[in-house]
């Protein structure tokens, strides 16, 4: 059995006293869908986590929809990531080691190896718990969109939390 | 929601995400459920074997996903399942922080470094 988060999370946040937390719910509406062209080992990766995760030097997130978006060097070491997010209980582990949520390690790794053609100079990280979905796709979408259009990715890994 | 608008724009998107029920409703074009407890959708802590193992498999299937919507499980077990007694609870500790505008810092030295840098006012 898979743990229902929707629910949990629902729960939990009213009885901290929060507003009941809106999914998003896709419906009918079919996934779009972009081919690949290109194998992978070909590929510049872009990432996103929405973990929460800055780089020390960088403003951390607050809590009442933030929106914002933390740009993090791919060569950042992991002592200096560090990590806010509105759901904080789940932050235990990849305040230890940030590639739990954060693949850097792996991802750099993978570039070494030629696995991936290679890592994108920075990756992204937004603060996932967002209350207004107007904002994920006014504010945070389009963001993320312009931001690996400009570093000219050829797919997008999505790390949600 | 990011990943079906990067999609509609031309950028071909993997969602690797622990959470199979949201995964499931919002229908992202690409996605690979992980099994393990939410904040580990890359692997376990300080264990770079089962970390590798997790995104070579995740970029494999997306090298291969055809069928959009559909979401991939990786055959991986965390271990013992007792995580998802606790995970499922809704009794949790109250670690409620104020939701307004002010920058939750992991460390208050954070704070400082941030000032430093320009990213925060003082």
């Amino acid at each position: 059995m898979y743990v229902n988060y929707m629910k949990t999370i629902k729960e939990r946040y009213l009885k901290l006293g929060y507003q009941p937390y809106r999914w998003f719910h896709a419906g009918e509406d079919p996934a779009p869908f972009t081919p690949l062209y290109k194998k992978i080992d070909e590929c510049r990766v872009g990432l996103l986590s929405t973990s929460g995760a800055y780089s020390l030097g960088q403003s951390a997130y607050h809590y009442k929809d933030d929106s914002s978006l933390r740009s993090i060097e791919k060569n950042c070491s992991t002592e200096n990531i560090r990590f806010s997010h509105i759901t904080e209980n789940y932050l235990e582990n990849p305040r230890k080691d940030p590639n739990c949520i954060l693949p850097l390690g792996q991802l750099l790794r993978m570039e070494k190896e030629g696995k991936i053609g290679e890592l994108a100079d920075q990756v992204f990280s937004c603060m996932g718990g967002i209350y207004s979905q107007r904002k994920v796709l006014e504010d945070i979408a389009p963001n993320v969109y312009s931001r690996f259009l400009s570093q000219e990715v050829d797919v997008a890994l999505l790390v949600p939390m | 929601m990011v990943a079906r608008y990067l999609e509609e724009r031309g950028i071909p998107t993997l969602c690797l995400g622990s959470a199979h029920d949201i995964l499931l409703a919002g229908q992202a074009p690409r996605s690979v459920f992980l099994d393990y407890p939410l904040g580990h959708s890359c692997g376990k802590p300080f264990n770079e074997v089962n970390q590798y193992d997790v995104l070579t498999k995740a970029l494999e299937i997306f090298e291969a996903a055809d069928k959009p919507g559909h979401i991939e499980v990786l055959e991986l077990d965390w271990g013992s399942e007792d995580w998802k007694i606790e995970a499922s609870s809704t009794a949790a500790s109250d670690t409620r922080q104020p939701r307004d505008t002010s920058p939750q810092f992991q460390y208050p030295e954070d704070r400082d470094a941030a000032i430093e840098s320009g990213a925060v006012k003082a």
